[in-house]
């Protein structure tokens, strides 16, 4: 497949530009930090979108980095989020051994799935992960002894974290604890993507049939992949299960399966940093228009799409990529 | 017995239904390669337009049906030509995300104009309640859905196998550049089919409007049901798809008769292990 | 040829395409450094017998081994760390990827590498020495950060080679590599030819004559999926069937 969105960022950047590269993320970084202090109205939704951003993270490591277009990622953040959930009832509420539970149960669920799934590719593939996420879901639907089924898992409550810091109704605790979550998975993930074995999953999204030809074991690579993405799915599910203290059967819909990938399209795939910048932008767009009509909301999206697909391929740090590459052209010039 | 009958009779009329939205999408997928998610959209179009034309307009079925086939099948071509051929040969990806953006948009413009309701169809009185079939009772409406709908197949495969037409969309099916190099338009050609293929899917949800209710989340509702026909029937095939659509109609229809509360878990873990053995369908190469 | 063993061997190899018999019963043997090239008129069945050979199809009948190994039930992938490279008759490179990066991969595939997650692969410093030192040899050297796509077609296939050779194969069996080139230019192909190390055998499949003469000890003509004849340059060139076969097939072709 070669996905000229993808372009752009496989280019070294050019000198000069390195040092804003590095420190404007460094600066959104601690800026969030400060969310809490500055406005703490805000500090639920914050971390609603940290955990989304997650979410989208994962997903970006599949559709951005390796080229697997699935239409069934919810299927392993509910699964984290059931985990987390269930246990919470059940076993333990320590908030730590349910989200480390829920990666766990993602990744054995994403393990499992996708090695049977990872063998096609195609309209077979998507089918699949259609299929599987439908499963999973009529599933949680059924047990409602388990789930809850329609109603969702209620009532959900976690221990202090780490025995000290409890779930405050102001959300500080749940912010600065999924944050935390999320910067330690952005590392991991910046750091695979950066590693021959992140490389080897860029050389399968351009030419899987060249790969195979170098010698690489394209199946195991692509199962490698689906397995870290689901076990970060797995851990946004957990802490919206967390943070939330709520498991809707929404979270194992293909609504949210479409969500997350209308987020990270609209940020832009295959750059790390798409997920960060589609997230609150998808958030606050929908917030604007959901609020009078959910048609509105559903125009909005379909409109998104529409004019990324067409006109902006590469989502918005994409275009802003373009942007600055024509003015530094015209400058040098 | 009455069991089966009423499974048999019940399934095979949902089958057709499928069959008749899905098709369209198998052949227009085979033909172009596209990843099009946004099929089930034209069904929910023809499924307003029939029921706006017989509610509001007073219309008979039989007249209703023909012209909301005839409204979808030149919104389907107008939008090939406008949009769906500018995505020709980009990425799965993006005309995932084009479909899906066009799904979303007919469900807003859809619920503006409709509201957010499922539309009630109103049968005529000959139409409505149940006839007997051997002791067993049957709403006849199906009769009528199972006989158009088998007509409008017969059709179909006849305009397919022996028609000029018919032979053109095989050609270029099976190989699209020897069809170009023997003089065919293969432009004209997708726009044609896939105006024909929006035009049967318009003709089942509009036949179908009280077997999948006709709301504003129809294409995302009912989307896995029509995916999985075109996945396993076999791409730019229509015969792959009558198989598939029939089968998952019936296993459908029983699971839900049968084991209620299992609902339709059986058959998309039966779809998953299928589409594993086979991943280009029922009739596609192994 | 010499008295060793051959590196690469087909025994009875067969392929039908439905009806079609496109590779009917061929015995070939390659030896290691032997240069060799196979020509035929086109649908011989040369890109379906070096399919069969790597092992992206699989024989309807017949062996192939590799240094004696029978590889027949083999993947590509398998054969590929047994030492069988191949470059591609329509290019296929990574089009948005470095020319570097292109190398690197192939390398550190080779190099068992690339299961590495956390290290990053800029400081894979011994792997990225090679890169350089396969790009130096193809004279890619000018062009090592530029996008694959960007490049000129001729140097493209320079890059298909280069990443080939640096899975170190035995055997290198070059599927047109000329193909695209104008005829004055594959020279450039013929001199980087010349510069690999004498005891890889390469296997050319090529329409350009004058390439396949100047750079095969031996030659097969390959027609209708079958070995016609095998011999020297001189040989071949004297042959009247294959004159009439297949030199007339090009003149026709040609006009």
């Amino acid at each position: 497949m070669t996905d000229r969105s993808n372009a752009a960022v496989l280019v070294l950047p050019q000198a000069g530009t390195v040092g804003a590269r590095k420190i404007l993320p460094m600066l959104l970084w601690v800026a969030a930090l400060a969310i809490p202090t500055f406005a703490p109205g805000y500090t639920p939704l914050a971390s609603q979108i940290v955990v989304m951003i997650l979410f989208a993270l994962s997903l970006d490591l599949l559709v951005g980095f390796t080229g697997i277009v699935t239409l069934g990622h919810a299927a392993l953040f509910g699964a984290g989020a059931y985990t987390a959930g269930i246990m919470a009832l059940r076993l333990t509420n320590d908030p730590l051994i349910t989200a480390l539970s829920g990666m766990a149960v993602a990744a054995l669920v994403g393990l499992v799935t996708g090695s049977c799934m990872l063998r096609t590719k195609g309209l077979a593939f998507l089918v699949l992960s259609l299929a599987a996420a439908f499963m999973l879901h009529e599933l949680a639907n059924m047990a409602t002894s388990v789930t809850g089924g329609d109603d969702g898992l209620q009532g959900v409550s976690f221990a202090p974290l780490l025995g000290v810091f409890e779930f405050d109704f102001r959300g500080q605790t749940a912010f600065y604890y999924s944050l935390a979550c999320l910067f330690a998975a952005f590392l991991l993930v910046r750091r695979v993507v950066n590693s021959p074995f992140g490389w080897s999953l860029r050389g399968i999204r351009e030419n899987d049939g060249r790969m195979r030809a170098i010698g690489c074991p394209i199946y195991r690579r692509r199962l490698a992949a689906y397995v870290i993405s689901s076990a970060l799915a797995g851990l946004a599910g957990a802490l919206q299960a967390q943070i939330t203290q709520f498991v809707a059967l929404r979270s194992l819909s293909l609504e949210l399966s479409g969500d997350v990938l209308i987020m990270l399209i609209l940020g832009g795939a295959g750059r790390l940093y798409g997920a960060f910048v589609g997230v609150p932008l998808f958030m606050f767009a929908q917030d604007l228009l959901a609020k009078e009509d959910p048609a509105n909301w559903y125009l909005g999206q379909g409109v998104i799409l529409l004019v990324m697909t067409l006109f902006v391929p590469g989502g918005v740090l994409g275009l802003v990529e373009r942007v600055r590459r024509s003015l530094g052209r015209g400058g040098r010039r | 017995m009455t069991a089966v009958v009423t499974i048999l009779f019940f399934g095979v009329a949902y089958g057709m239904i499928l069959y008749l939205i899905s098709v369209g999408l198998s052949v227009t997928m085979g033909l172009m390669g596209f990843v099009n998610l946004a099929h089930g959209v034209f069904a929910m179009l023809g499924g307003y337009a029939a029921v706006t034309l017989m509610n509001q307009l007073g219309l008979s079925l039989f007249a209703a049906l023909p012209l909301a086939c005839a409204m979808v099948t030149v919104v389907g071509f107008v939008l090939e030509r406008t949009l769906y051929s500018r995505l020709y040969g980009r990425s799965e990806l993006d005309q995932v995300l084009f479909s899906m953006g066009l799904i979303l948009i007919s469900m807003a413009l859809v619920r503006v104009v409709w509201g957010p309701l499922a539309q009630p169809v109103q049968l005529p009185d000959y139409l409505k309640g149940q006839s007997v079939v051997g002791g067993i009772e049957l709403p006849t409406y199906r009769f009528v859905l199972v006989a158009f709908g088998t007509a409008v197949i017969v059709a179909l495969w006849v305009i397919f196998e022996r028609t000029l037409f018919g032979a053109r969309i095989r050609a270029a099916v099976d190989n699209r550049g020897m069809a170009q190099a023997i003089g065919i338009d293969t432009g004209r050609l997708f726009a044609v089919t896939f105006g024909l293929g929006t035009g049967l899917a318009a003709l089942g949800g509009a036949l179908g409007a009280d077997v999948l209710a006709i709301a504003p989340n129809y294409p995302l509702h009912y989307i896995v049901y029509f995916m999985v026909v075109v996945a396993v029937g076999g791409l730019g095939s229509i015969r792959g798809p009558f198989i598939a659509a029939l089968s998952i109609g019936l296993a459908d229809t029983a699971c839900k008769y049968l084991l209620p509360e299992m609902g339709s878990v059986f058959i998309f873990a039966f779809v998953f292990a299928l589409l594993l053995w086979r991943p280009n369908g029922i009739t596609g190469k192994r | 040829m010499s008295g060793s063993a051959p590196i690469l061997e087909t025994r009875g190899l067969t392929r039908f395409f439905g009806p079609v018999r496109v590779t009917g019963d061929v015995d070939f043997t390659l030896h290691p450094g032997e240069r060799r090239a196979i020509i035929g008129p086109n649908g011989a069945g040369k890109t379906t017998f070096v399919n069969l050979l790597s092992g992206r199809l699989a024989p309807s009948s017949g062996q192939v081994f590799l240094g004696g190994e029978n590889v027949t039930a083999m993947s590509e992938a398998r054969r590929i760390k047994l030492g069988l490279g191949r470059t591609f008759q329509i290019t296929s490179l990574f089009p948005n990827l470095s020319v570097r990066k292109n190398v690197f991969l192939a390398v550190a595939e080779h190099e068992g590498v690339a299961w590495n997650l956390f290290r990053s692969a800029a400081s894979h410093r011994r792997q990225f020495d090679r890169v350089d030192e396969l790009l130096d040899r193809v004279g890619l050297s000018d062009v090592a950060e530029v996008p694959a796509q960007d490049l000129p077609y001729g140097r493209q296939r320079l890059l298909e080679i280069a990443v080939t050779l640096a899975l170190r194969p035995r055997v290198l069996l070059l599927d047109e590599p000329a193909a695209g080139i104008p005829t004055s230019e594959s020279h450039i192909i013929l001199s980087i030819l010349d510069t690999l190390p004498k005891d890889i055998a390469v296997l050319l499949i090529d329409h350009d004559m004058d390439l396949v003469f100047r750079f095969a000890q031996r030659i097969t003509v390959l027609v209708q999926g079958s070995v016609m004849v095998e011999g020297t340059p001189a040989e071949i060139a004297a042959n009247e069937r294959v004159r009439k076969i297949y030199l007339g097939e090009s003149d026709h072709a040609a006009a």
